[in-house]
């Protein structure tokens, strides 16, 4: 591979973390929303009054895509493909790919204990509608570790020069 | 990973607030008689205001509501055979003695089962045992001809009894689910234990308890009819060596107090399925504890038909799932 530009796949590199972070976190979300969509259904079968109060609870695990497609956004408005072209090296390509994979794995895992959680969490509202600020938080604590991750790709993508 | 029912337990979780709880109970009690307690029960949904001419109407038209619930909720009902097989067993009873002695058996066929009673009758009619399921076969043309041959209607109770136990651990076991295997784990047990005390009151012979144990995990079965075929005291001494030692105080007090042990007993194990939001043990015990439940207001009902005092009631009571 003589003559050939390894800077060249900098930008490759780049995009596929970007990807990876818009496709995994996506993923997951969807995966928990559905989850959590099959129990909120189950519930309001029963009783239509506890709509409002589930579909808030389907709704938690679906922030990791947002994160996600965040991170991408950024990722790409970094690497010129959104906005002024840059040139990137190979280096460079791997940093933002590295950058990206807090986000991609901790955005799939957590959206889908988030919505085991969540699902738990719809149970108790399904008994004890009155319990529904409980349920929220045990969901809600989940999203601790996926806003962490959020913060270290964004501080990662930004500090990268 | 076992399959996930996440839509039907959240719905099943609902409907669970329609199950009577204490206080519900204790209103049924405190109804002045029959007709009060029919009319609370009305209240609470039983029946769904349509008239019925007796209690055992009711009480089947809300079996049967439960029934059609989960066959909405699970494709594949097979995984519930566990909870039916009592029943196919005792139509099996029901047709091999009506036949063998030709008396008309309509009225003691039980509906709610894996096979339909006609079936089972048509079979033992015509000895044509292979429309029976698998399970079955051998155990029926077993029955008849030990009838026929010894006319003991007992020896032919003792053998489909076993083969009722022996499938109902089967069942368990294939269902993958842990809370309904150790459900008919625990029922065989139970059961063999029950068997055990009774045989041990009346004095069986050693063969007639081993005939009619079955195996489980939880007890050795021969040593269980070997105690029983000596003394009460020997079977206590084994109990207290098995997971059961908490029944000897129970059957030491009286046989009813031991049966409604056997029931919390098994209570207790399905009320671990209220932390559980995904798999088919919600499901499950939901059956159960609705089963329980009209079981619960057939003791109350009869109760108040024969004016029984509310404490003897009360103390035949079995633990609520809610």
């Amino acid at each position: 591979m003589n003559g050939f530009d390894w800077n060249s796949l900098g930008i490759v590199f780049a995009l596929a973390g970007a990807a990876a972070a818009a496709l995994l976190a996506g993923i997951g979300s969807a995966i928990g929303v559905g989850m959590t969509g099959e129990a909120a259904a189950g519930v309001v079968t029963e009783d239509p009054q506890a709509f409002g109060k589930v579909l808030i609870m389907q709704l938690l695990p679906g922030t990791q895509g947002i994160y996600g497609l965040l991170i991408a956004f950024i990722t790409l408005t970094k690497i010129g493909i959104l906005g002024d072209a840059v040139s990137l090296s190979l280096e460079q390509g791997l940093l933002y790919f590295a950058a990206c994979l807090p986000m991609a794995f901790v955005g799939l895992w957590s959206a889908k204990c988030q919505a085991r959680a969540a699902v738990a969490g719809i149970s108790l509202i399904a008994k004890r509608q009155d319990q529904m600020g409980k349920a929220m938080i045990f969901a809600a604590m989940v999203e601790t570790y996926a806003i962490l991750a959020l913060l270290i790709s964004i501080l990662s993508i930004m500090g990268i020069k | 990973m076992e399959e996930q029912y996440t839509y039907a337990v959240a719905r099943i979780r609902a409907k669970e607030l329609t199950l009577l709880n204490k206080q519900d109970m204790e209103q049924l009690l405190a109804a002045k008689d029959y007709d009060e307690a029919v009319r609370g029960l009305s209240d609470k949904g039983f029946g769904d205001g349509e008239v019925f001419e007796n209690t055992e109407e009711l009480l089947s038209y809300e079996s049967r509501k439960t029934w059609n619930l989960i066959g909405e909720l699970v494709k594949d009902m097979s995984v519930f055979d566990v909870f039916l097989y009592s029943n196919d067993y005792h139509n099996l009873k029901a047709a091999v003695k009506a036949v063998v002695t030709d008396v008309k058996p309509d009225k003691l066929f039980i509906k709610n089962g894996t096979v339909s009673p006609e079936i089972i009758l048509k079979a033992v009619k015509e000895r044509d045992y292979g429309i029976l399921p698998e399970h079955m076969r051998e155990t029926a043309q077993e029955a008849v001809s030990i009838l026929l041959k010894t006319r003991d209607g007992q020896e032919c109770d003792v053998l489909i009894d076993n083969a009722a136990l022996r499938a109902i651990r089967e069942a368990g076991r294939k269902s993958g689910n842990k809370m309904i295997d150790k459900y008919s784990e625990l029922t065989v047990a139970l059961t063999d234990i029950k068997i055990a005390v009774r045989s041990c009151k009346v004095k069986k012979a050693l063969s007639f308890i081993k005939r009619a144990v079955a195996p489980c995990d939880t007890l050795d079965i021969e040593s269980l009819a070997a105690a029983a075929s000596k003394s009460p005291e020997d079977l206590y001494e084994y109990l207290m060596l098995t997971p059961y030692s908490d029944a000897v105080e129970e059957i030491k007090a009286s046989m009813s107090a031991f049966e409604k042990w056997c029931d919390n007993r098994i209570m207790a194990h399905i009320k671990e399925q209220k932390q559980n939001p995904f798999t088919i043990g919600p499901l499950a015990a939901f059956i159960l504890a609705r089963e329980n439940e009209i079981k619960a207001v057939r003791i109350i009902l009869s109760g108040k038909q024969n004016s029984l005092k509310d404490s003897s009631v009360r103390e035949r009571l079995r633990d609520l799932y809610v």
